[in-house]
């Protein structure tokens, strides 16, 4: 049972380049056009069921951040304030400091590694491509016991901690809607694109 | 009865299917006895329900139990799935066919099964879009429907490592539903998508605000806003009232309780799609990979049953996320030697597909495995073939080896754990 663990693999990772993720589409976009499976030909235009969203409610659940760092809030944060934060709300599940002390087993992921080539585990150092991606998920899914409960300047403040815990940014930095989306990952440049369309080749 | 029922499933299989019938057939006998006697029929009823304790024996001299608003199981069949804390698997060597009953669909969440009231669900369709709609769940229904059947599959669901596996240990994070719904299109049409639009987020509203990017392609090809599983309103579990369908893709690709469906032009790299469901490949990090590649899997024979000589009818499933399977192949002599399986009718595009293979079993030791060939002429690999495609750290999804079981001289049927590395 100890290959391949129930909760899924631990990772080694490598590095080699990432070419062109952002314009993603090449293996999933470019094959056989879409078939229709419903005859449209006697619809009216419009059904006309449902309702015009006004920008008030569109606001209210629009909260994806894109790794350009569209739609990141007002607000900041640091790694002091992060890692008071973090002791309180998050250390109980991801470790003191976010790692994983030898012979124990968190409840949760470890988050920080110090390099890519040394770390076991899965690691906002060493394997989340986009900063946008922590201050995204952090603010949608965490604490797992209270989602969605923080501040967006906690939410800052956590980012910084965990960023500066994986030494990806200067321990001073003050993160904002500005600069998040300029850090670059460590892992950025290992992810790639699955470009398998089946046929003969295993890959 | 719940209570009891938890104890008993931890007896013994036979044991524990003897308690249940007699306990059953008290609690049913009790419950006849307390209702007013309304008729002369109902008395004649009553007058034959056995006294409490008494074994059931002759079925032809006693009348059956009534009527009921829910239809159960036998009490003699318990097919269970099997949860931990993130996931629960089906009990595939318990299936005759592909559909999944579906209180035994698996299931995987990320923050727990939200409950949401059905009068206020809605739907927000926004971004590069004519006119960003919210719909109500009544307004889906209202949209021409649309009815398909396919497999889902968690891209985590291999596991291996020793003998004592089941079908269910192995890869119960697959099952089958006939689902209905809207298709995704046809809302796109009404919200007037941009030509511009690429990609999509489809976002869920449990507390996980799960949340995917989906290529606008596949959304316009075969996605489905489903609330309907097995002919009524999908499961809980399952995302009700409504969720993202996305025939033959990995599972978490299917957002549940869906919400939110933006439209835009570059995926937003969530932690789903970059730190999560991703895997190691010579080094790299493979992202997206939305097609789950195919494969099988014998459900019988399997442990921890046991076979006796003579004839056998191999019996499994094969499915895969990029079409219909064309072959399933099966070995009877460690994968010497490979006989073709017959599919049953109809077999379905992204759906499981049940094969059988008949064989005379002399009592000799051998292993027994499975292969399927898709349509677009793709072969379920062998472990060592991924491995030597990949590199030796596999990590933990999309891995669909072939695998074997063991048959025992003593006729018991072994899963054949393969190293990893």
């Amino acid at each position: 049972m100890a290959n391949l663990p129930l909760r899924f693999g631990i990772v080694i990772i490598c590095g080699l380049m990432l070419v062109g993720l952002m314009a993603a589409d090449t293996g999933v976009l470019s094959d056989k056009s879409p078939k229709k499976l419903k005859d449209t030909s006697n619809w009216p235009t419009t059904f006309g069921f449902g309702r015009t969203a006004n920008k008030e409610e569109i606001a209210k659940w629009d909260i994806s951040i894109r790794p350009d760092g569209k739609g990141l809030p007002a607000g900041e944060g640091n790694a002091i304030k992060g890692a008071a934060i973090y002791k309180l709300k998050c250390a109980a599940c991801h470790g003191i400091e976010g790692r994983e002390l030898p012979g124990t087993k968190l409840p949760a992921p470890a988050l920080v590694s110090d390099t890519i080539a040394k770390s076991r585990p899965k690691t906002i150092g060493n394997y989340w491509p986009y900063a946008t991606t922590v201050f995204d998920y952090i603010r949608r899914a965490m604490p797992f016991n209270s989602p969605g409960s923080l501040t967006d300047n906690e939410v800052y403040s956590l980012t910084a901690y965990l960023l500066t815990a994986n030494q990806v940014i200067k321990p001073n930095t003050v993160l904002n809607g500005q600069n998040l989306a300029k850090v670059i990952m460590p892992a950025k440049k290992i992810f790639i694109v699955d470009d398998r369309k089946g046929g003969l080749e295993v890959k | 009865m719940i209570i009891m029922m938890k104890k008993e499933q931890q007896d013994s299989k036979g044991k524990s299917i003897g308690n249940i019938s007699r306990r059953t057939m008290i609690g049913g006998t009790v419950a006849t006895a307390i209702l007013p006697v309304i008729s002369s029929y109902t008395r004649y009823i009553q007058a034959g329900v056995p006294v409490i304790g008494s074994e059931p024996d002759d079925p032809t001299k006693k009348i059956g139990a009534g009527p009921g608003k829910l239809g159960k199981r036998s009490p003699f069949e318990q097919p269970v799935r099997k949860p931990s804390d993130i996931s629960s698997r089906s009990p595939l060597q318990d299936f005759y066919s592909t559909i999944t009953p579906s209180d035994l669909h698996y299931e995987r969440h990320h923050a727990g099964i939200p409950s949401i009231d059905p009068n206020q669900y809605e739907l927000l369709i926004h971004g590069m879009v004519e006119r960003p709609m919210k719909f109500s769940l009544a307004d889906l229904k209202r949209f021409p429907s649309f009815t398909r059947i396919c497999f889902l599959e968690c891209s985590g669901n291999f596991r291996t490592g020793k003998e004592e596996l089941t079908p269910q240990d192995i890869l119960g994070l697959t099952s089958q539903s006939e689902w209905t719904g809207v298709l995704l299109s046809t809302l796109l049409r009404e919200v007037g998508i941009s030509d511009k639009a690429t990609w999509l987020i489809a976002e869920g509203s449990d507390a996980a605000v799960m949340t995917r990017s989906i290529p606008v392609k596949k959304a316009l090809d075969d996605a489905i806003i489903a609330y309907g599983q097995n002919g009524e309103a999908i499961r809980p579990e399952q995302g009700y009232p409504a969720r993202l369908l996305l025939p033959g893709w990995e599972g978490n690709t299917c957002v549940k309780w869906i919400r939110r469906i933006e439209i835009t032009d570059q995926p937003y790299m969530t932690r789903e799609e970059t730190s999560k469901y991703t895997y190691p490949v010579n080094g790299k990090i493979r992202m997206f990979s939305f097609e789950m590649d195919a494969r099988s899997i014998i459900t019988y024979p399997s442990y921890p049953q046991k076979v006796e000589r003579g004839w056998i009818e191999i019996r499994g499933i094969a499915w895969t996320g990029r079409g219909r399977i064309i072959k399933v192949e099966v070995s009877t002599d460690a994968g010497k030697t490979w006989g073709v399986a017959k599919l049953q009718e109809p077999v379905l595009d992204k759906s499981h597909t049940y094969f059988r293979y008949l064989w005379q079993w002399s009592g000799d030791a051998t292993e027994i495995l499975s292969r399927a060939i898709d349509e677009t002429g793709y072969t379920q690999p062998t472990l060592r073939q991924l491995i030597d495609a990949r590199g030796s750290d596999l990590g933990g999804y999309h891995l669909n080896p072939v695998t074997a079981w063991q048959i025992k001289t003593d006729g018991s049927v072994l899963f054949k754990p393969e190293a990893l590395k």
